[in-house]
């Protein structure tokens, strides 16, 4: 509840969220931009001619039924997996193929996995601590002290995430959804200039997801979001441009009603939900 | 250069270091006075070979912390660190060699006891330097630390984890060891490096000098200990916890896991090096079977008995570990092995936590009792 | 009862007496004596008259009466007695044998007996007939190596007799080498001609026979010679290829077998079992053991070995699941410990119950020898059958996988345990079914090895660095990867080893091995995708 005020007051909230100055070029055009992309494994066809253009601030969800290549998409965008041909730029610089995970993550790209993952061992707070943003080298990480500025900014994701009870706690024994929150305010801790949010709500309950659609749609416009999900009652609440891929690429793009009036999405995806139940769980 | 300082001193203002401070260095005082004051004869003395058989223990001690860092806290599973440890004592042992002179069995002032054997006619390249105490004791870190830089450079670069990696670090340390038996390497073949007269100009037979072996391995099983809990409490130590965790999730935040394995996996080996050169001169040989696997593997026994992510627990596996060993092949040869086999059942099975994890639960539940607070399943 | 005894004992009687029956009924041997009679002559031209009339009769004793004139010791009991042998001739008091009958007459009296004597021609003679009578042995195998024998010892007297030897010869083999024989007799006396039928073979006599020729001091000849031995040099190199690659594919069966069973604990299971090297050499003590059962019998003992080495082993096996592994489910480094500590206890079991000490295994004489395939390489028998019997364990194993019911349970539990569990399969069950099977065949693998090898407490250590090498180099998981990964190993050790010697090529393919997995961390033949990145 406290997080719902702070919500309202956005200028305080939000400034700390300020992306920090990253060397991206957006001036030609959009921030993530992907042609031609096409990756196989073992013969099948993950991604096929994926073309995908994000602009600069924009939320976008991505729908698709299982095995329609979202996960595999954001494993390219963030280096974990080489396409076999295609371009993938960030900005008009950037040429995200040449570079290692690391390399992604500290342009300004921040993933949310699937499954929650936050380092179980470490507190809360510690999790946080380790995603700010900072240099990240041996040495310096190795010398490293905690500023006040850096531990005022920490204490601010907390209560944005409303884990500030849980700071001193081992992040193991948090709850499901509470481990997504901590997840997503390690991003938030990264001040990227694109996040990737691989299905936030899963396992979440109806309180919980409304918090999340909040805080999705309050980053939008600093900045970019790319949320996949499977609940299609949670991206109708927060989707602007909804993007439908299929066996691997593009099947249809724009707002959420214009794609689920689109017949071809209403036969390969919508219709599959009547004998699918996991697929579509709205 | 302050904040170095100051990272490095952060263990000693935590009350765990200070305690395990505190009885490494009373035990190490008592010891020493039982040897020296107490008259032999009386139940109370140490003898000079107890005090080298506990000096032995302490460099084991200093090795098994040395792998608990990098088990514990990064998650690789070496087995493959008895290598380190034989690298080290090599290193040692080829400065002691040097050191005979002419007073080996053949009398050559240059040449090592073996090469005359050998009919080599002059000392390979490798072997010089070696006469300079300085030189030996930079290569007692150097081998070890290049080996493990090399060696996790190219496993840590390609993602090599999990076992995988402890079944590459095993063929690594026994490739090492068919090499060492070969004689043409030049260590001295199947018999090792042995026979030594003097370190640092000090007879290793006196009392006093074995005395003082024994004083070094604890001091360096101290600053060891400093070292490693240092690194752990760094903010680099929670990344590496983090890199164990989840690498993937470590990865996306823009932290290189390669190297910060790798820093760790050659400090590691370095210390490992370092417990080895203590390790020759009090033992008085060094052979390939260091390289053995099974010796690499029963390090991660002690480890794991003392319970590992504690660098105390280590310590104590190490000793109580040896202790029994010496006792049980005293006594009953036979038994060790079937012991030791039992131990590592019993340890991984029931105790996976190890004697710490234990004693720490022992706590959790006392404190619990008294609190009557429904207790927290921190750990899963 | 009683009626069957006796019933027994007269059918007893009725054997021996049949047996004994043609012996007893056979009528005096009037034409050996004969023969033998033409001997004693004091004419040497009769003597050799003689010999080649007893050659030509094929009388059964004809051989034994040849080679004891040869050694002095065919003689007659004095004033026209008995033929008899003298089997040795040393004291006073010879033990002799009827030259006819072949009867053991017991000793006699050195100056009871008159030697048949020969000269240096009859010996010649004698020789010669002796090599040409084996060549007119009714087995293909006796003539070959009569054959064999011959080439670089023709006399030019045997020449002609070759000849018309080679001519009625039906076997390939014998008839080629009489020819050798024959061109190197006529090579030595610097026929040109004779080298054409020498090239191309790789036996000894024919290479030293060349080698003179070289040195000649016809021109000719020489040239000629030196091209032949040139061809032979290089078929050589090709015969050591073969003999290279033959030894690293036995050497690979081995590490195939080894790691095969691993293949499928490790890979499948994901079970790292140190103790799978002890489950090896149970399988070997089980073939010790039963040829201890059944002394004499070692054939018997090994073909038995293998179904009591696989459920000896297999057992072992499930002790060990049972009692360590499934509480250690899902934490593959601390499973790497405890079964660590299991193989020290098995090697100690074994020390203390059985011997510190090495045991030998006794091998069945069909699995002794080797199989030649030309003069400069021969393949030994019992590598063959081991390499033989990897394949079929190999087949065997990939038929369980891939056609049975157990082999599609396991594929499923690993995939995803509890879809599996939910659609009915008791992975508990396949856990211990496949775990049973990988140790099983590790059993096996050591009644293989036990013929190979010495058998010992140590002799699983030996081979679980090499098995894990072989499983890992492979790719985790495929049995394929296992077998193309053993095999090849096998033979790059070997390859290896002739210029970097036994240890060093050791090394230098675990070194090897170590920058592989760099390259390629899954291996040879990795599982792609999703499931994979685990």
């Amino acid at each position: 509840m406290n997080l719902l005020k702070e919500m309202a007051s956005r200028d305080r909230v939000f400034d700390f969220m300020a992306p920090a100055r990253s060397p991206v070029d957006v001036r030609h055009g959009p921030i993530l931009y992907l042609e031609d992309v096409s990756v196989s494994f073992d013969g099948f066809r993950a991604i096929n001619d994926l073309n995908l253009t994000i602009d600069d601030g924009e939320l976008r969800c991505i729908i698709g039924p299982n095995g329609a290549g979202k996960t595999t998409m954001m494993d390219i965008i963030t280096g974990k997996t080489r396409p076999d041909h295609g371009s993938v730029w960030f900005g008009s610089r950037h040429d995200l193929l040449t570079m290692n995970e690391p390399q992604i993550a500290s342009l300004g790209i921040g993933r949310k996995f699937q499954k929650p993952t936050v380092f179980e061992a470490l507190t809360v707070f510690e999790n946080l601590e380790l995603a700010m943003a900072a240099d990240k080298r041996i040495w310096p990480t190795l010398t490293a002290r905690l500023s006040g500025e850096a531990r005022d900014r920490i204490d601010e994701v907390l209560v944005t995430i409303g884990l500030t009870g849980h700071r001193d706690r081992p992040a193991g024994i948090l709850s499901h959804g509470q481990k997504q929150w901590l997840e997503i305010g390690m991003l938030l801790m990264q001040r990227p200039r694109l996040l990737l949010v691989d299905e936030p709500v899963a396992g979440m309950t109806e309180q919980e997801m409304e918090r999340t659609a909040e805080l999705l749609t309050g980053l939008a416009g600093k900045q970019s979001v790319v949320v996949v999900e499977h609940d299609m009652g949670f991206v109708r609440s927060i989707a602007r441009t909804v993007t439908v891929l299929h066996q691997g690429s593009v099947l249809a793009e724009g707002s959420m009603d214009q794609v689920s009036s689109d017949p071809r999405v209403v036969e390969v995806y919508l219709g599959t939900e009547s004998d699918n139940t996991e697929d579509a769980r709205c | 250069m302050l904040a170095s300082r100051s990272w490095l001193s952060r263990p000693l203002r935590e009350r765990s270091t200070q305690i395990f401070l505190g009885v490494l260095l009373a035990a190490l005082a008592v010891f020493t006075l039982l040897n020296l004051i107490v008259p032999a004869g009386h139940p109370l003395h140490v003898s000079t070979y107890t005090v080298t058989l506990l000096g032995k223990y302490l460099s084991f001690a200093l090795l098994a912390v040395a792998l608990d860092l990098v088990w514990g806290y990064l998650g690789i599973l070496s087995l493959g660190h008895g290598a380190f440890f034989a690298l080290g004592g090599y290193a040692m042992g080829m400065y002691l060699m040097r050191q005979i002179g002419d007073r080996g069995v053949y009398g050559d002032p240059v040449l090592p006891d073996f090469m005359v054997f050998l009919d080599w006619d002059s000392l390979p390249w490798y072997w010089h330097g070696f006469d300079m105490a300085w030189f030996a004791l930079l290569m007692v870190l150097l081998a070890p630390g290049l080996l493990a830089l090399v060696f996790g450079f190219l496993a840590f670069r390609s993602r090599v984890t999990g076992v995988y990696l402890s079944i590459i670090t095993q063929a690594l340390t026994f490739a090492l060891m068919l090499a060492f038996f070969r004689n043409e390497m030049g260590f001295g073949g199947n018999n090792g490096l042995t026979d030594f007269k003097e370190l640092l100009g000090y007879d290793l037979r006196s009392d006093a000098t074995r005395l003082g072996l024994f004083l070094a391995s604890g001091l360096a099983l101290a600053l060891g200990y400093v070292l490693c809990r240092a690194i752990v409490a760094s903010k680099l130590g929670r990344v590496s916890m983090a890199c164990r965790d989840a690498e993937a999730r470590t990865r996306f935040l823009g932290y290189r896991v390669e190297r910060v394995q790798l820093f760790v996996f050659v400090v590691s080996a370095m210390l490992a090096g370092v417990a080895g050169a203590l390790y020759v001169p009090q033992v008085g040989i060094i052979n390939p079977g260091e390289f053995s696997p099974i010796f690499s593997i029963e390090v991660v026994l002690w480890v794991a008995l003392g319970g590992r992510g504690t660098l105390y627990g280590a310590v104590i596996g190490a000793l109580v570990v040896n202790y029994a060993k010496t006792v049980f092949t005293g006594v009953m040869p036979e038994a060790w092995l079937f012991a030791l086999g039992g131990l590592f059942v019993v340890v991984t099975v029931l105790l996976p936590k190890g004697v710490a994890g234990l004693l720490a639960s022992l706590r959790r539940r006392r404190d619990d009792d008294a609190s009557e607070t429904p207790a927290q399943g921190a750990s899963s | 009862m009683r009626t069957i005894r006796s019933l027994v004992q007269g059918l007893l009687c009725l054997i021996v007496v049949s047996l004994a029956a043609p012996a007893a009924l056979a009528a005096p041997d009037d034409d050996g004596r004969a023969l033998l009679e033409a001997l004693d002559t004091d004419s040497y031209a009769a003597k050799g008259e003689a010999v080649t009339a007893i050659a030509d009769s094929g009388h059964p004793q004809s051989r034994v009466w040849l080679e004891a004139l040869l050694d002095g010791k065919l003689q007659r009991q004095e004033d026209g007695g008995r033929f008899v042998v003298v089997l040795a001739n040393r004291g006073r008091h010879w033990p002799v044998r009827d030259a006819l009958t072949d009867e053991d007459l017991g000793e006699m009296s050195r100056r009871d007996l008159d030697r048949i004597g020969i000269n240096n021609a009859l010996r010649g003679q004698l020789q010669n007939t002796l090599a040409l009578l084996d060549l007119r042995a009714p087995a293909v195998s006796a003539r070959r190596e009569a054959a064999r024998d011959l080439l670089g010892e023709v006399s030019p007297s045997m020449v002609e007799p070759l000849n018309g030897l080679v001519e009625n010869e039906a076997d390939d083999e014998v008839r080629r080498l009489l020819t050798q024989a024959i061109a190197i007799q006529r090579l030595e006396r610097g026929d040109l001609e004779a080298v054409e039928a020498l090239s191309g073979s790789l036996n000894t006599s024919v290479r030293s026979a060349l080698s003179a020729a070289a040195r000649s001091d016809d021109a000719a000849l020489a040239e000629a010679a030196t091209d032949a031995l040139a061809g032979i040099e290089q078929k050589q190199k090709l015969n050591d290829g073969i003999q290279t690659l033959y030894f690293g594919l036995s050497l690979g069966s081995v590490l195939v077998l080894a790691a095969i069973g691993l293949a499928i604990t490790f890979g499948v299971m994901g079970v790292i079992n140190m103790a799978h090297g002890e489950l090896i050499m149970l399988g070997a003590y089980t073939t010790w053991g039963m040829q201890q059962l059944l002394p004499g019998q070692p054939g018997l003992a090994l073909l038995l070995s293998i179904p009591a080495g696989f459920l000896v082993a297999a057992l072992a096996g499930i002790v060990i699941e049972r009692s360590v592994i499934q509480f250690l489910k899902g934490r593959p480094l601390e499973t790497l410990l405890a079964t660590f500590g299991v193989s020290l206890i098995l090697q100690q079991l074994v020390r203390t119950l059985i011997s510190p000490l090495n045991r030998t295994v006794v091998s069945p004489e069909w699995m002794s020898g080797s199989l030649m395939i030309n003069e400069g390489l021969s393949l030994t028998l019992n590598r063959l059958l081991v390499l033989g019997f990897a394949l079929l364990v190999f087949a065997g194993l990939m038929l369980v996988m891939r056609r049975t019911r157990l082999g599609l349970e396991v594929r499923a539990v690993t995939q995803n345990r509890a879809m599996a569990r939910s659609m009915g399969i008791r992975a508990t069950r396949v856990d211990i079914l496949t775990f049973a099977l990988g140790s099983g065949v590790a059993g096996l693998a050591g009644v293989a090895l036990s013929q190979l090898t010495n058998v010992g407490p140590n002799l699983g250590q030996n081979y679980i660095i090499d098995s894990f090498m072989v499983v890992v180099f492979g790719g985790v998981g495929n049995l394929w990867g296992t077998l193309v990964a053993g095999l090849s190993l096998g033979v790059i050790n070997q390859v290896l080893e002739p210029w970097a010697g036994a240890v060093l090529a050791k090394i230098l393919v675990l070194v090897f091995i170590i920058l592989f997995i760099q390259k390629r961390p899954r291996g040879l033949f990795p599982q792609k995708g999703r499931a994979a990145e685990g």
